[in-house]
């Protein structure tokens, strides 16, 4: 692993550091959410070290605490964490697929919103897979640490919407996709994309919207089109 | 807590699906033969669904309207990201933003 700090410039190491933080920020609150809703501290312990997907543990721990079935929940969860699978086909080949079993299903499972945007925004091969293990591999650290240690302190934290923590994910995401929106095709898909979620975002299950979004491509397929 | 039992088996299907997902991706990439206009497509794919993501996460909860202070503070950090202002900067200023106008009173 050492590797990554050879390639990776210092200021994208800050950066990946800081995203980890605010994930760690966010487990705390998850983990004593989990433990005020009635889970014992090995529910949100061990979620967050098995699925890794923040977003889908929360619905989960919201479902099953108001009564819900616990299968339910996973298939709620499975619909937010769908995404994954069109990131997947997205990035160039960072998991390092055929460098053995055990590379490859630790590569696919640090796979996450932030790890696949840090990768998108270098401009190489190895820069985008050094960022891309870097940041996985410090979620894969920092969300267990964060939820964890929420679960043991729980009502000491608090409410940490009062630090404007909540403000800190779209941040980061928007912060590393804006390169990309330079280019005017992408921008114009985004928008798109974010409008459709946004619309649909009232009526449907959490998950769906964001899936949704990704018809806004379909707007760059047919103006691709009209145009030859 | 309901049926340990039960809460188990949720939360295995939860991580084994998450995991297939997870999985399956490059493994599609690696066998499939895209043609670079699909490449190109794919990638604006995952640029949309992380807007996507930043949208709802910055403006939704739940199933209503996240109040003013959440989306007010994204915006900040998306003016100041267009500025080429660090990283460090535009997340920081976001939270910062978020809580003084939560301190105003900004719901």
């Amino acid at each position: 692993m050492c590797s990554i700090y050879r390639t990776l410039a210092g200021g994208t190491l800050r950066d990946i550091a800081l995203a980890c933080l605010a994930v760690w920020f966010i487990g705390l609150s998850y983990g004593a959410i989990a433990v005020a809703s009635g889970f014992p501290l090995w529910v949100p312990a061990a979620q967050s070290v098995l699925v890794l997907a923040g977003a889908s543990e929360f619905l989960f721990v919201g479902i099953v605490a108001a009564g819900g079935n616990p299968f339910a929940a996973a298939l709620a969860g499975l619909l937010v964490n769908a995404r994954h699978l069109p990131y997947g086909l997205a990035l160039p080949d960072v998991t390092g697929t055929g460098r053995g079993w055990r590379r490859r299903l630790l590569g696919s499972h640090v796979m996450n919103d932030e790890s696949v945007a840090f990768a998108l925004a270098q401009e190489d091969l190895p820069r985008q897979r050094a960022a891309y293990w870097a940041c996985g591999l410090g979620v894969l650290l920092c969300w267990p640490a964060g939820a964890i240690l929420g679960a043991l302190i729980g009502r000491v934290i608090g409410n940490t919407d009062a630090f404007g923590l909540d403000a800190m994910f779209p941040a980061v995401i928007l912060a590393l996709i804006v390169p990309a929106l330079r280019d005017r095709v992408t921008v114009r898909a985004a928008l798109a994309g974010a409008a459709i979620a946004l619309a649909t975002a009232p009526f449907l299950s959490a998950g769906l919207p964001v899936l949704l979004a990704l018809a806004g491509v379909l707007g760059v397929v047919t103006s691709k089109q009209a145009a030859r | 807590m309901k049926d340990t039992t039960l809460v188990v088996a949720g939360l295995l299907t939860l991580s084994a699906g998450t995991f297939a997902f997870r999985f399956s991706g490059p493994v599609l990439r690696q066998r499939i033969t895209f043609p670079p206009w699909a490449e190109r497509l794919l990638e604006v794919g995952a640029v949309v669904l992380l807007a996507a993501l930043a949208a709802t996460t910055a403006l939704t909860e739940g199933h209503g309207f996240a109040g003013l202070a959440r989306p007010a503070g994204v915006l900040v950090g998306g003016v100041l990201a267009w500025r080429k202002a660090p990283f460090l900067v535009v997340v920081l200023a976001a939270a910062a933003t978020t809580a003084v106008l939560r301190l105003l009173g900004v719901p």
